[in-house]
């Protein structure tokens, strides 16, 4: 057998805090956008139903972290984000995006304020670089200080529905005022760190920011009080089919510089009513206007051969479009699907009298049926960003 | 890793084991980790035919679908009916109940099918791939 997909890597992958603390628990580790990160630790579907179940441990310290602090902070961002970021109240977060000119994507972020003048923005690994620039260049004019801190940053998640009972036998705070989508200092198992309730799961859930020489002692803790609950590892493999479930874009897949927030079914994310300019405000606000070329919806597939990256979706035997992610569902148990199709063949697929999607699996057409995305909403809340 | 020695072994990750003038095929160790957790698996079915070094089905896994290519020239006489229901015994035990079918060989002299691997040239290949 020959995998279809491959990867090499250039450079040799740059590791985490936490690398070794992965070898010895077994983990396959791969190259993920020039880090060194856990695949898996054994089964990512047992990781992945963990998650949905219990809970599950993540190493994210592969993302960026960027701080922007000083007086101007808040009207740097609202220049260079999408999002209106003075708006945010200190001590909450907002998932955002950072576009190009022409209103093309460049990195989806989430940014916390930390204070008045104090925001952590948090960058995706592979555009961490670009972010950095694209920020330096578009403050400049602003009483603000961008600095790159992913170096300075551990960053551990705790996913599931038993994430807040097992966080909470080691810390002080009462986590039932961390909202979603809130942060705060912490002491969690004695250690100082910045305790967010945010994620990429679709399940409740946990990221601590925390110093990278605290991170192994960190995971031993959280790891040893979750255990009783059914916490285990979890690796980027899980975290791909739980973002997939919960219809959330990864970046690479469903967002690119050639796709606009609208596109993406995230126009939400573009503050056309905040006050002052923003990079990427004219191309945003006709494309708002017109409506997108496209749209991104959700594909069940009708067999067990599963929709992948970059297959054609088939209307009438004719590509309308194209696979962005495409996974087996642990929890629906069908292959699930994403991908941009064009907006009068989402419509007429809508009714399932006048046919069916279908997607070209390796020169056959697969039948599929168009849903409403999420594929997966947790039973007990709002599972999506704010 | 397990390579067991009395199996031959196809440079697309392939086992095969020949018993007189039939053999049985299945996916090695070192493939079934590379790919994750396997959930769906065409095999060839009954009575086809399939060609050494052909493509004769494909796995699907969480993050992938592979081929599956045929290490021997034949006629598929049985599939693993178990593997339709349990297609994680592919992983759970890739040289036993994870096989995947059997076939009749067209040359039932003994003969190697040319282009297979012993298990320490397989070995080798495998340290090759994981240290590119």
């Amino acid at each position: 057998m020959t995998e279809t997909r491959t990867g090499s890597a250039a450079a040799p992958p740059r590791r985490t805090p936490l690398t070794s603390v992965h070898s010895e628990l077994g983990a396959s580790l791969t190259d993920f956008a020039g880090w060194l990160m856990p695949l898996r630790y054994g089964s990512e579907t047992a990781e992945h139903n963990a998650v949905r179940t219990a809970a599950g441990l993540f190493d994210l310290s592969h993302m960026g972290e960027l701080a922007v602090a000083g007086p101007g902070a808040a009207a740097a961002l609202d220049y260079a984000l999408t999002g209106q970021l003075s708006a945010l109240q200190p001590g909450r977060a907002r998932y955002t995006m950072i576009c190009a000119p022409d209103g093309g994507v460049l990195d989806d972020l989430i940014v916390y304020r930390l204070g008045d003048a104090e925001f952590l923005v948090v960058a995706n690994a592979a555009n961490t670089g670009v972010v950095v620039t694209a920020l330096t260049e578009r403050t400049a004019g602003y009483d603000a200080r961008i600095s790159d801190r992913t170096d300075d940053y551990a960053l551990i998640a705790i996913q599931g529905p038993r994430a807040a009972a097992i966080l909470a036998g080691l810390t002080a705070t009462d986590l039932s005022t961390v909202r979603y989508y809130a942060s705060c200092p912490a002491q969690l198992a004695g250690r100082q760190v910045l305790l967010a309730r945010t994620g990429y799961t679709g399940e409740d859930g946990f990221e601590i920011f925390a110093a990278p020489w605290d991170a192994a002692q960190l995971w031993a803790d959280i790891s040893a009080s979750g255990a009783s609950e059914g916490l285990i590892p979890a690796g980027l493999a899980a975290r791909d089919t739980l973002r997939l479930e919960a219809g959330m874009p990864l970046y690479g897949n469903e967002l690119t510089p050639d796709i606009t927030p609208y596109d993406a079914g995230l126009g939400r994310v573009v503050r056309l009513d905040k006050p002052g300019d923003f990079v990427g405000r004219a191309a945003l606000a006709a494309r708002a206007e017109a409506g997108p070329d496209r749209q991104l919806v959700g594909l069940i597939g009708q067999s067990r051969r599963v929709p992948r990256h970059s297959y054609n979706v088939l209307w009438d035997d004719a590509p309308c479009g194209t696979v962005t992610s495409g996974a087996p569902s642990p929890t629906l148990g069908v292959p699930i699907a994403m991908a941009y199709v064009r907006p009068d063949a989402a419509r007429q697929a809508a009714d399932p009298a006048r046919g069916q999607l279908a997607v070209d699996v390796r020169g056959q057409a697969e039948p599929a049926r168009l849903v409403e995305l999420p594929f997966y909403r947790r039973a007990d809340g709002a599972a999506r960003r704010s | 890793m397990s390579v067991p020695g009395e199996l031959y072994y196809t440079p697309e990750h392939e086992w095969v084991a020949i018993n007189g003038s039939t053999a049985s095929v299945g996916i090695t160790d070192y493939a079934q980790r590379a790919l994750g957790d396997v959930v769906f698996v065409s095999a060839p079915t009954a009575s086809s035919r399939v060609a050494s070094g052909e493509p004769c089905g494909e796995i699907e896994s969480t993050k992938s679908v592979s081929d599956l290519y045929s290490p021997v020239d034949g006629e598929v006489t049985e599939v693993n009916p178990e593997i339709e229901d349990d297609p994680g015994l592919v992983n759970s035990d890739p040289y036993g109940a994870g096989w995947l079918f059997k076939v009749q060989l067209d040359d039932a002299s003994g003969e190697l099918p040319p282009g297979l691997l012993s298990a320490a040239e397989y070995t080798a290949l495998t340290k090759e791939e994981s240290d590119s």
